[in-house]
């Protein structure tokens, strides 16, 4: 399979017109509020260097105004960069000419939107079609595509209404499958369900998940909230003021937060949830009879305690050879203890 | 008693005009210019304008050859197509047939020949210039002097150049008409493109459209309702100026109304004037019902 990892290294972004005169300023340590009040320029992106694995489902989160969507935005080049490189499949997207950018746009990254961007005047079959038809292919062809997705996310019989004929949780659904029926490597998704009601949200996380499954696409997904990014992301970076201050899996930024903004984040995090056995284990208990499969949540393990009365488990790979051991005391603590600063 | 005028020196007291055969030269300098300038370039302007005038004259006879009954049939087609609306289309068949048997048939083919010509024309060269303007604020900031002139000019005055240009006729009538109704498809043009959401341009650009998709499949569809009410305002301009354009040989109910004027004939400048009015009516109606059914996809139904 296809390498499709993206490499970003050493981004600057600072927005005004000079940007790249304040570079070494902001090098040699100059904060975002120097910068401002000095120069009159906004740091927007400060030396990121996240690599996003392929395949993978890579979040970014923040709070408003970290510079979660300014960073989504150098990957299709919507922004451009006052330093620093993008590295896909060995070419640096900042250095392309304006013709393979439009290129790459149209077959490699599809994009969906936090206000979900849609065509008004467009029918939804006509909104999601919108990306191929930009590439040239046929009319036939598009619909088919098109209607395809369309019946993917859950609208088949909608095709023929307009936008603002559906919910909010539709129309998001209309944007996914405009993105998905680009059928490019890259999905990008910059807080596409956060203005989503919660229910319609975890629905919309599922559908996501559900089809990663079988498309294998790399997605960088933005959120501010951490329950989604810890459902939906195999990694995590997080960002403040512009610069990536811890990233890691979900369970590693749980259990070992780099600072008190981010233990002030995980705090309200059900632990139980996130935190795998394997985290946990210890030798105690490896011999017993009662067993748990690896990668298995912490509130599962403790459900199969309490289901079961027994205190010890022993934790199994996925040939049934077992790996580990685990205490309720051990999962009890691991549940309760959060992590501080 | 003594005025402030005896106080103040001469030159507060009397404006310090420019002398009386310097104003002379000066205005003949420009004059004799413009006209050097016609006489080097009259000819060719005259031949950049003829095929509209062909095309004028001949959707004129076209209009007025064709007989009366069908062309009422064609009106209250299209007027169906446009507005969608029984009570306009019978609106327009009773006013058509009053107009008719008031003996202004004629006249009113040509003056719909007119104002659907120099519409035209509106439209094919007001769009463009409008496009070039929501692309460029610094093309902006020079066209929007030019049209703030042009509306804010009195009609007259810009007859004095078309005439010299190109004498008296139908051409000069339709350009006079053209120069006075152009300028608001040309704003709604620039200002529909300038209002589309940002979001939506970010989404096409994120999809790798080239300039050129983004104008036709995006922009432009997404202004047409301002467009569209550029281009109705435009319509009611041209037929305000029918009777201004006929001083210069604009043919048809306009130019009965100067004659009205000139020879103080109260009916008959009533019921010209009347015809103008009800063919005005007409677009109007048309062309609003015309715009809200562009719109029809903003209609939100729930949500
Ligand atoms: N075009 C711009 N010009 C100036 N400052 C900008 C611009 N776009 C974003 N910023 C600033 O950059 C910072 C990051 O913005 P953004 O990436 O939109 O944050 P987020 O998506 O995390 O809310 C903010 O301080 C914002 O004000
Ligand atoms: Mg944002």
């Amino acid at each position: 399979m296809d390498d499709n990892s993206i490499e970003v290294k050493g981004l600057y972004k600072i927005f005004g017109p000079h940007g790249e005169k304040y570079i070494k300023a902001v090098q040699d340590g100059m904060s975002k509020d120097e910068l401002n009040a000095k120069h009159n320029h906004v740091l927007g992106l400060k030396d990121i260097n996240i690599h996003m694995p392929s395949a993978k489902i890579q979040v970014i989160m923040g709070l408003s105004g970290s510079g979660k969507s300014t960073m989504i935005r150098h990957i299709n080049r919507l922004i451009e960069p006052t330093a620093g490189e993008v590295i896909y499949q060995g070419n640096d997207i900042c250095q392309m000419s304006k013709a393979d950018l439009q290129e790459f746009r149209r077959h490699k990254t599809a994009m969906v939107f936090q206000k979900f961007a849609l065509l008004p005047h467009r029918t939804v079959i006509d909104n999601t079609l919108f990306g191929i038809e930009l590439q040239g292919i046929g009319r036939a062809e598009c619909e088919e595509q098109a209607r395809h997705w369309l019946k993917r996310v859950g609208l088949e019989g909608f095709e023929d209404n307009y936008p603002n004929q559906l919910s909010g949780g539709m129309q998001q659904r209309v944007g996914l499958a405009r993105a998905l029926t680009n059928d490019a490597d890259i999905l990008l998704m910059d807080e596409a369900f956060s203005a989503l009601d919660p229910l319609i949200r975890m629905d919309m996380q599922s559908i996501l998940l559900e089809l990663q499954e079988e498309l294998h696409k790399t997605i960088v997904f933005i959120t501010h909230d951490l329950d989604e990014a810890l459902r939906l992301g195999d990694r995590i970076a997080i960002l403040r003021d512009g610069a990536v201050i811890q990233q890691g899996t979900g369970q590693e930024i749980v259990l070992n937060p780099a600072d008190a903004y981010i233990s002030d984040f995980v705090k309200e995090v059900n632990r139980g949830r996130v935190i795998q056995v394997d985290t946990v284990m210890t030798e105690k208990g490896k011999r017993s009879k009662t067993s748990v499969e690896s990668g298995t949540s912490l509130e599962n393990v403790a459900k199969m305690f309490s289901d079961t009365g027994e205190n010890t488990a022993k934790v199994v790979d996925a040939d049934g050879k077992a790996i580990g051991g685990i205490t309720m005391k051990a999962t009890i603590n691991a549940m309760v203890t959060p992590a501080t600063h | 008693m003594m005025g402030l005028k005896d106080v103040l020196p001469d030159v507060m007291t009397e404006f310090p005009e420019m002398g009386r055969a310097d104003i002379r030269d000066f205005k003949k300098g420009i004059d004799g210019a413009f006209k050097d300038f016609v006489r080097e370039y009259g000819e060719l302007i005259e031949g950049f304008f003829y095929p509209l005038k062909i095309f004028l004259s001949w959707f004129e006879r076209l209009l007025v050859a064709t007989p009366w009954p069908l062309m009422i049939i064609i009106f209250a087609v299209l007027v169906w197509l446009g507005a969608r609306s029984w009570v306009i289309v019978v609106g327009t068949i009773l006013a058509s047939l009053l107009i008719g048997y008031l003996g202004m048939w004629e006249d009113m083919m040509k003056t719909l020949a007119l104002i659907s010509v120099s519409t035209f024309v509106c439209i094919a060269v007001g769009i463009p210039i409008g496009i070039l303007m929501s692309k460029s604020d610094r093309m902006q900031s020079i066209i929007v002097p030019i049209l703030d002139f042009m509306q804010t000019i009195p009609a007259f005055v810009y007859l004095i150049p078309v005439m010299m240009l190109l004498g008296i006729g139908k051409a000069p009538g339709l350009i006079a008409v053209c120069i006075y109704a152009m300028p608001p498809v040309i704003r709604l043009t620039d200002l529909g493109i300038r209002l589309v959401d940002k979001d939506v341009l970010e989404a096409a650009d994120a999809f790798g459209a080239s300039p050129s998709q983004k104008m036709f499949r995006v922009q432009l569809p997404l202004a047409l309702p301002n467009l569209f009410a550029g281009v109705n305002q435009t319509i009611m301009m041209a037929l305000a100026m029918v009777v201004v354009a006929s001083l210069i040989g604009a043919q048809g109910l306009g130019s009965n109304v100067l004659k009205a004027v000139n020879n103080q004939y109260l009916t008959l400048g009533i019921m010209n004037g009347s015809a103008i009015v009800a063919i005005a009516i007409v677009f109007d109606r048309v062309s609003q019902k015309f715009g809200k059914r562009l719109q029809k996809h903003s209609e939100t139904v729930h949500g």
